[in-house]
Formats: structure tokens, C-alpha cells, sequence
């Protein structure tokens, strides 16, 4: 090594970002179907891959194998379609997605299916924290637990938990429906503006402005429903949480405004 | 950002050098600044020390080198007066070195006197930690420093993307706790009263060589290990007393611990099986290691953790 001047870092500064990445066409296509092997890919290339198959070949059921646990996996996607992930996906996985039917078979990391507007994605371990933030549509449906602050600011669609959800749950969500099957950790539900939680275990503690609902007969519709469209197994009850609007003040004037009316 | 990730074998040793670079290496996007590793060989009567003479990016003089070696020499001289008889001292790169020594006396007297020497830090002290970090990722530092092969039973590590302190040896993680010996820590987060707790470490009698706010963790923990609370007491007390966002990795002589602050702001990923039990910021970091498919999860806010061999 030299010893005069200062040691040189060697690495890319450019970090993982791959202007350069071309379509690596990898898939075996049999009709319409297409498999392909993500192992040795990168992020890009494996997003390149999916988005050739389905937007430029016409290709409606993709399996992606060994996935890896890689991030931004199958975000993006913009049609009704079939993927199949066979593995685990890392952060940020098939975010703002519109359309698609999605496997994972194995876990996913935070933030999964963020912004996502329409489409089914059925996860079958477990996920992070930040799972389906900002959702507007859709059903997401994870077999195994899920971390804190899932559904984080919620704005449509439904969303299924297998297991127990972390802390502050449901936070500010604005509409659609969760249904959780374990525990929920503390501040379910908190500052929600509106829609329905369905919890089956034991609530720590309720967030402000979250307060118990009504049973009606259609909750048992849609939970029934649900439950026999993914094959989970029911829990024999639920308990039911909406907003209790105590925080709506919108049309409220701050003092100052007061004035400037009189 | 940055990321961190821990091993730890239930019973066989095996190649943690390797094990922690893969992992590592995976999460270089979390962190190309620095990469650290506190790994656990075999238990031994002497005393290792890792020490470093000068920081990797420092202007090197026209007598830089002789500088560095009269540092050594003065080194070696004061083991040798505070009773410290040495096995061997070796140069692992042009600034870092390792020594083995005989020693019985008090671990703060002698890192003291050590790090009296102009330049020479104290990285870490024990009969089985060591502690190596460096500038890049962790290929170039396990390349530098030889860690592929390195033999043990439990590591952690880290890769820093540096926000609150500069880009210097001294500022990457782990931390030891200095001056207790096989204790360290790595730390992905900001503690918010750190200058709260760094006064009162220091009032104890504590030295702390960085800005880093993870410095003051590993004292805070083996200082109530030193008066007898358990690892895990311990690591429990922490969640009501350090104050700010962090998912942060103990490891001691036998365990490791891992602790989540009670935002869950920071990720962790853990995977246990009957041979180990590894846990990541990030999954990728565990699939760097395991071949086949794994179960893995997400501990909750608020939890504590630990393995004990």
C-alpha cells in the first residue's frame, strides 16, 4: 500500500444503482406461462425481466425462483397478471402495483405492497414493519405475523393477518378494513379517521380515538367471506374497532382564523 | 442508515471471519462508509489487544513511518513497566496491530497507559474479543486484515453510513467497552440523551474516544454487568434509560444480546435453528449465509433478546 498521501477508498460511491442494466432474458416461456431463476440477477434485472415478460411478451403467469430476499422486487406492476415468488422478498417489494395476483411462499421485509391500488397478494410466512402502507385497494393477505405500524396511514382495500400485528397498527388509516387473527401490540388503530378493524386476539392497549364497534351482520358476511375465499382457519370471535370521531374538527376555526370571520 | 448483523454458534466454532464478511457484504448499500467486526475466538488465559497507532485517512508525513514504529517500540516498553509480559505484538496493517499478552493487573490501568502514547486507541481488550474495523466494505477489511478462516463461536458486525460523527477508525463500529474486557456493542440508530449519559459515565471515571452516541451503550451495559445484572437485565434496564431510536447488538464472553427500542423504528430480522442463531437489519444478510429456505421473523418493539453458549 502507499504510504504517502492518504489512504484511498476504493468503493462505488454510485452505490447499487444500475443505469446500464439490460433485460437479461433468462425465462424458460412455455405458452403463457414463463419461469424464471432470480438468483444470480440483480434488483433491475430482476424488475427488467418481469416487466419484458409482461408488458413487451404478453406473458400473464410468471413464477420467479430464489428470489433471495433481494429489494424492490416486482414493483410497479401495472396489469392483471399471475407472479409467483418462490423465496423470500427484502424491502419494498411489489409496491405500488395495480391489477396483479401475487404468491410469495416464502416471508417479506418492510413496506411490502406499499400504494398498492387493486390486485391480491397472499404472503405465506411472515412480514416487516410498514406492511402495505398507504394501501388504496385490493386484498392482502399474510399467513404469518406482522411487524409495527402495518397499514400506516390505509386507504382502501383489505388486509388479513394470520398472526399477531405489532405496535401502533392500523395507524391514522383512513379507510377499508384489517382483519388480524393473534394479538395486536399498543395503539391499535391510532388516530384513524375511519374504516373497521377486526381483531380475534387480545388488544393491548387502543389508540387515541380508537374505540370499539357494533357487531352487524354485515361484519359476519365479509369475515365469512374472506376467510373462505383465502382458506385460513377462523377464529371462533372477533372484536370490532372503528374510529370514534372524537378528533374530527376540520371544520373548526383556529382562533386566530375566528377573528379574521367576526 | 447503516446495518448490522450478529452470529452466534449454539455449540461448534466455526469460520465467523467469513460468516460476518458475507453478511456484511450483502448490506454494503446500508453502509459503504466503514465496516467493523467484534469477533470471539478461543477463550484464552492471555490478554489480546487490538490497538491502532493511527487513523486510516491521516496525512502521512515524511516520517510517518518511523513516527509509528517509535510508537510501537513505546508501546511495548510500557506493557513491559506495567507488568504485562508479551507474547507476541503483530503489525496487522500499516497502522493496526495485535498483541498478546500476559497480564493479571487492571484492565483501565492498562489501557490507560496505553493509550497515553501519541496516536495509539485501544480498539479492544480480552481473553477472547477482538475487534477489527476499518474504512470500505467489508471484503477490502476482511482482505486487509486476513479475517477469512478466522475461528469462533460468536461475531457482530457492522457497516456504517456515517451521519453524526466523521469517517475515521475511531468512529466505526463496534465499540468496545472500554475498560471492560470482552464487552461490545454495535448500534443502528440515534440516542437522544447521549450527552446526558456520557456525562454521567464520565463522572465514573469512563473514557470515551469518539462522538459516536453508540460508544456510551457498550460502558452503560458492562458497567451493571460489572455490579452483577445480567446481560439481558441489563439490556432490558436500557430500554427505559437511553432515550432515541436504535436496534442494538451486546456480546459478551458467552452471549449475545439484541434490543429493540419501543418505536421499532430500527429493523431487525432474526433467524434461529438448532446450530445458530443469526440476526440482520436485513434478510439478505441471513441468505448471504443459509443456502436453502428459512423461516425468519421480526422481533417486536420493546424486546430483548439473548443467547447464551
Amino acid at each position: 500500500m502507499d504510504t504517502v498521501g492518504e489512504r484511498r477508498i476504493t468503493y462505488d460511491a454510485r452505490g447499487l444503482a444500475e443505469p446500464n442494466a439490460e433485460v437479461p432474458h433468462v425465462s424458460e416461456i412455455d405458452g403463457g406461462r414463463a419461469v424464471f431463476d432470480a438468483a444470480d440477477l440483480t434488483t433491475r434485472q430482476i424488475n427488467l425481466e418481469l416487466r419484458s415478460l409482461i408488458y413487451e411478451q404478453g406473458i400473464r403467469d410468471v413464477t420467479v425462483r430464489n428470489p433471495g430476499a433481494k429489494h424492490s422486487i416486482g414493483v410497479g406492476i401495472l396489469q392483471r397478471c399471475k407472479i409467483r415468488y418462490e423465496g423470500s422478498l427484502g424491502y419494498f417489494g411489489l409496491g405500488v402495483i395495480d391489477g396483479p395476483e401475487i404468491v410469495v411462499t416464502g416471508r417479506v421485509g418492510w413496506s411490502v405492497c406499499e400504494n398498492m391500488m387493486s390486485g391480491v397478494v397472499v404472503i405465506e410466512k411472515n412480514a416487516g414493519s410498514l406492511t402495505g402502507a398507504a394501501i388504496r385497494g385490493g386484498d392482502l393477505v399474510v399467513k404469518g405475523g406482522v411487524g409495527a405500524r402495518t397499514w400506516i396511514d390505509q386507504k382502501g382495500g383489505t388486509i388479513m393477518v394470520g398472526g399477531n400485528a405489532g405496535s401502533m397498527t392500523g395507524f391514522m388509516m383512513q379507510r377499508g378494513r384489517q382483519i388480524i387473527c393473534g394479538d395486536v401490540g399498543d395503539g391499535l388503530g391510532d388516530s384513524m379517521y375511519d374504516g373497521t378493524l377486526y381483531v380475534a386476539g387480545k388488544v393491548k392497549s387502543l389508540g387515541i380515538d380508537c374505540v370499539p364497534g357494533e357487531w352487524t351482520d354485515a361484519d359476519t358476511e365479509l369475515i365469512e367471506r374472506k376467510f373462505r375465499m383465502y382458506g385460513l382457519d377462523k377464529p371462533d370471535s372477533f372484536q370490532k374497532f372503528v374510529c370514534g370521531k372524537q378528533l374530527y374538527n376540520y371544520d373548526n376555526l383556529e382562533p386566530s382564523e375566528k377573528k379574521l370571520v367576526i | 442508515m447503516c446495518g448490522i448483523a450478529g452470529i452466534i454458534h449454539r455449540d461448534a466454532a466455526a469460520d465467523i471471519g467469513t460468516e460476518m464478511t458475507r453478511m456484511l457484504q450483502s448490506m454494503k448499500h446500508r453502509g459503504p462508509d466503514s465496516s467493523g467486526y467484534a469477533l470471539f475466538g478461543p477463550q484464552s488465559d492471555m490478554v489480546v489487544i487490538r490497538f491502532k497507532l493511527a487513523d486510516a485517512n491521516d496525512r502521512r508525513g515524511f516520517d510517518f513511518k518511523e513516527r509509528l514504529e517509535r510508537h510501537r517500540q513505546e508501546v511495548e516498553t510500557r506493557l513491559s513497566k506495567i507488568g504485562a509480559s508479551i507474547d507476541r505484538v503483530e503489525r496487522e496493517t500499516e497502522y493496526a496491530y495485535r498483541a498478546k499478552v500476559r497480564y493479571e493487573g487492571d484492565l483501565k490501568a492498562l489501557a490507560d497507559y496505553l493509550e497515553d502514547v501519541p496516536g495509539c486507541e485501544v480498539l479492544s481488550m480480552g481473553h477472547s474479543l477482538e475487534i477489527v474495523k476499518d474504512l470500505g466494505d467489508a471484503n477490502e477489511v476482511s482482505d486487509l486484515y486476513r479475517l477469512g478462516g478466522f475461528e469462533g463461536t460468536h461475531a457482530i458486525g457492522h457497516v456504517r453510513m456515517a451521519t453524526e460523527s466523521d469517517v475515521d477508525i475511531s468512529g466505526a463500529h463496534p465499540y468496545w467497552a472500554y475498560p471492560f474486557s470482552d464487552v461490545a456493542v454495535v448500534h443502528n440508530g440515534q440516542l437522544t440523551n447521549y450527552f446526558h449519559w456520557r456525562r454521567r459515565l464520565e463522572r465514573s471515571g469512563h473514557r470515551f474516544q469518539s462522538e459516536c452516541d453508540s460508544e456510551i451503550i457498550a460502558v452503560y451495559l458492562a458497567e451493571k454487568m460489572a455490579d452483577g445484572v445480567g446481560l439481558e437485565d441489563a439490556m432490558h434496564q436500557s430500554l427505559e434509560e437511553l432515550d432515541g431510536v436504535f436496534t442494538y447488538m451486546a456480546v459478551t464472553s458467552d452471549s449475545l444480546g439484541v434490543a429493540k427500542d419501543e418505536m421499532a423504528a430500527k429493523p431487525l430480522v432474526l433467524f434461529e435453528s438448532d446450530d445458530l442463531v443469526a440476526m440482520a437489519s436485513e434478510e439478505i444478510a441471513i441468505r448471504a449465509l443459509i443456502d436453502h429456505e428459512i423461516d425468519t421473523y421480526d422481533p417486536y418493539e420493546g424486546q430483548v433478546l439473548a443467547w447464551t453458549r
